[in-house]
């Protein structure tokens, strides 16, 4: 996995609450290969491209300053829904290194963490504060340091956010967690001989019928 | 300290194998559903050189990417390949598959519950968010992403943060014409999309008390769509009778040994949730979505709200962006919207309960719109035709078709057009779930077939089903 230190990118506001993971990626890319050359494009496909495969100007990464940025500053509740771990493909297909929100859903917000993507959660008005100066100016660069928890505001204040020790730890060596998990093979063993004799119900029987 | 505990602190204490640092443990995974989206993960592992740990533990069918009708355009190769490729890991690795063809196949989380695989106090996990459904029958069960899928696989465990607990409690008699669809619909329109992010939901009160399973099902199934990744009920003597004699179920000793573990999860009295709602049933009243969220719902007897009148400039934009979608126009009574399709399906709403609620209404009555009923496995299938329901529907002018996920997941060729209207008993009505720009409006399967035959959103108790 690729480890997160610290990334400074142009950044881009997503004001729409509730973004969920089908509009991150509609459900029929679902079948792509993550390593196809085109997996960036999917990002927020539908709303992001015409049916004839032009951009849609409205849409904030087509905006001049916003194309290629590297981390998303997102309202409320983003990448709620879905669990389709392709929504953080996607984001890491384009470039995006980073999403800081006010709250992010619990299954996206596990999921960046498998893909060296670091999610920052940060007060609402704090995020609506960075939203509202990356509007004021396309193209300003925030700065995510993950080894001071800090995330620098284009304006220049730096606001403390919290990690967990042990994501953090993950993503600052880029480890690779089943690798980790493996290494408790023993307690792994010895808990399933325990639960076979307390629990031995636990186990479906094997045929089934 | 209060030794009250509740119980989705039973279910999570005994399957804690290590502590780690930041409060993350090593949880313990008993049981791992499959099904052909999740494939990538196989792929994976196999590059890796790492092998399947518990094949034992993991139950597999296919049901995103499958035909439901010969009639349906069906998977592409892309699709058709992950199928195959579900089939064929599965083959080589020994676990149990319910593939295309056998009869138990269906929806992974209709089938889990139907096959007994799914009890209380186990902890359960699938690369679909809706794995909450389980949490019906008092099992943790949580929806993952592609990389937890790869690392239960290799490991029968997970990495967790343990998270908040909040009681939402339904107390009361729900009215006629309400339905369990209803309860988390209200619920969800309460709290918000995002209401629950970071916890774990237990649903209690007399009126979940008085559910079936089927119904406290479609309940725990929503609860991603209130932003939790895991609802629970407590086990009672509704879920041991549906337990009981399954397939996969305990038996003899086992049976006797887990009935007597599994009455001492419910909640204690006096335990502490971090958050506590209360609903009174009485006023849930049959509800549809009106919006692109799925907490964009209102009573049947409302009107499409207005953004002029929502304080919130972000909720005012986002309302203005969702009625433009929709094609809505403030002020316009639920009740009079015209629906071009409806679809009665998926995880939510595909249970033997739901036929039975949507084929009351549609006795006798016809079908105005194109209608598609989807059983949610091969055995609801069977019973439905058992107790004549496929005749219901199909005198009505209904599609009666095969087991699967079907239009609510917009995947295996079974999608509304741009602009069509659905009226559809699944779980979400984000913009281009159902196809791009399908317009779809939530609702229970009672509500659906009440569509169906009048051709627009309708209370249904006015048909007086």
């Amino acid at each position: 996995m690729q480890a997160f230190t610290r990334v400074t990118a142009v950044a881009v506001p997503i004001d729409l609450p509730n973004v969920d993971t089908d509009r991150v990626i509609p459900a029929r890319f679902l079948r792509k290969d993550k390593n196809v050359p085109e997996y960036a494009s999917f990002l927020f496909h539908d709303v992001r491209f015409n049916a004839d495969g032009s951009e849609k100007p409205e849409f904030v990464l087509n905006r001049q300053g916003f194309r290629g940025a590297g981390i998303v500053v997102a309202a409320e509740n983003f990448g709620c829904g879905s669990s389709r771990e392709a929504a953080v493909w996607a984001l890491a297909a384009y470039g995006v290194r980073s999403v800081i929100a006010p709250s992010l859903g619990d299954i996206f917000h596990q999921n960046c963490f498998k893909n060296g993507l670091l999610p920052v959660i940060l007060p609402a008005d704090v995020a609506a504060d960075l939203r509202r100066q990356l509007h004021a100016k396309p193209g300003l660069t925030i700065t995510v340091d993950l080894e001071a928890q800090t995330v620098t505001a284009p304006e220049g204040a730096r606001h403390r956010f919290d990690v967990d020790a042990f994501r953090k730890e993950m993503l600052l060596n880029g480890r690779d967690e089943i690798g980790l998990t493996l290494g408790y093979e023993a307690q792994i063993a010895e808990f399933e001989a325990r639960r076979a004799r307390e629990m031995a119900w636990a186990v479906p029987p094997r045929a089934g019928a | 300290m209060s030794s009250a505990r509740t119980m989705f602190e039973k279910v999570w204490a005994p399957h804690v194998v290590a502590e780690g640092p930041g409060g993350h443990v090593l949880l313990y995974i008993d049981r791992h559903l499959l099904h052909e989206g999740t494939t990538a993960a196989f792929g994976r592992l196999a590059k890796s050189g790492r092998r399947v740990r518990r094949p034992d533990l993991a139950f597999a069918t296919a049901d995103h990417y499958v035909q439901t009708s010969p009639a349906s355009p069906g998977p592409d190769a892309e699709g058709r390949g992950m199928i195959e490729s579900l089939a064929r890991y599965t083959a080589d690795q020994h676990i149990v598959h319910f593939g295309v063809g056998d009869a138990r196949r269906g929806i992974v989380h209709v089938i889990g519950p139907e096959q007994g695989l799914t009890v209380p106090g186990v902890t359960l996990v699938c690369g679909d968010s809706h794995t909450a459904t389980h949490g019906a029958f008092g099992a943790l069960a949580f929806g993952i992403g592609s990389s937890e899928v790869e690392h239960v696989l290799a490991t029968q465990t997970l990495w967790q943060k343990k998270p908040l607990t909040m009681r939402i409690s339904v107390e009361g008699r729900l009215a006629t014409g309400v339905s369990a669809k209803d309860v988390i619909l209200a619920i969800i329109a309460t709290i918000g999309a995002g209401g629950g992010v970071g916890h774990a939901i237990e649903y209690a009160g007399s009126a979940i008390r008085a559910m079936s399973m089927d119904e406290r099902m479609t309940v725990c199934n929503m609860s991603i769509e209130a932003g939790a990744r895991a609802g629970m009920i407590a086990p009672d003597a509704t879920t041991f009778a549906f337990i009981e004699g399954r397939p996969f179920a305990p038996r003899g000793d086992a049976w006797a040994q887990a009935l007597a573990y599994w009455k001492t999860l419910p909640t204690d009295a006096g335990a502490v949730f971090d958050r506590e709602v209360t609903l009174a049933a009485a006023d849930i009243a049959p509800t549809v979505t009106w919006g692109t969220s799925p907490q964009d719902a209102l009573p049947i007897t409302a009107r499409v709200p207005d953004p002029e009148n929502v304080p919130d400039a972000g909720r005012r934009e986002s309302m203005t962006r969702a009625l433009a979608y929709m094609g809505l126009r403030p002020g316009t009574p639920l009740g009079e919207i015209a629906v071009n399709r409806v679809f009665i399906g998926s995880c939510t709403n595909s249970r033997l309960d739901d036929l039975r609620a949507a084929a009351r209404v549609v006795k006798g009555r016809r079908a105005v719109v194109p209608a598609w009923v989807v059983p949610g496995s091969g055995l609801i299938k069977r019973a439905a035709e058992a107790e004549g329901l496929d005749r219901v529907f199909v005198d009505a002018g209904f599609e009666w078709r095969d087991a699967g996920c079907s239009m609510c997941v917009g995947m295996n060729g079974d999608l509304a057009g741009a602009g069509e209207r659905v009226a559809s008993t699944s779980n979400r009505n984000f913009e281009g779930r159902q196809g791009k720009g399908a317009r779809t409006h939530l609702m229970s399967p009672a509500m659906a077939a009440a569509a169906a035959v009048t051709g627009r959103l309708t209370d249904v108790r006015a048909l007086g089903a």
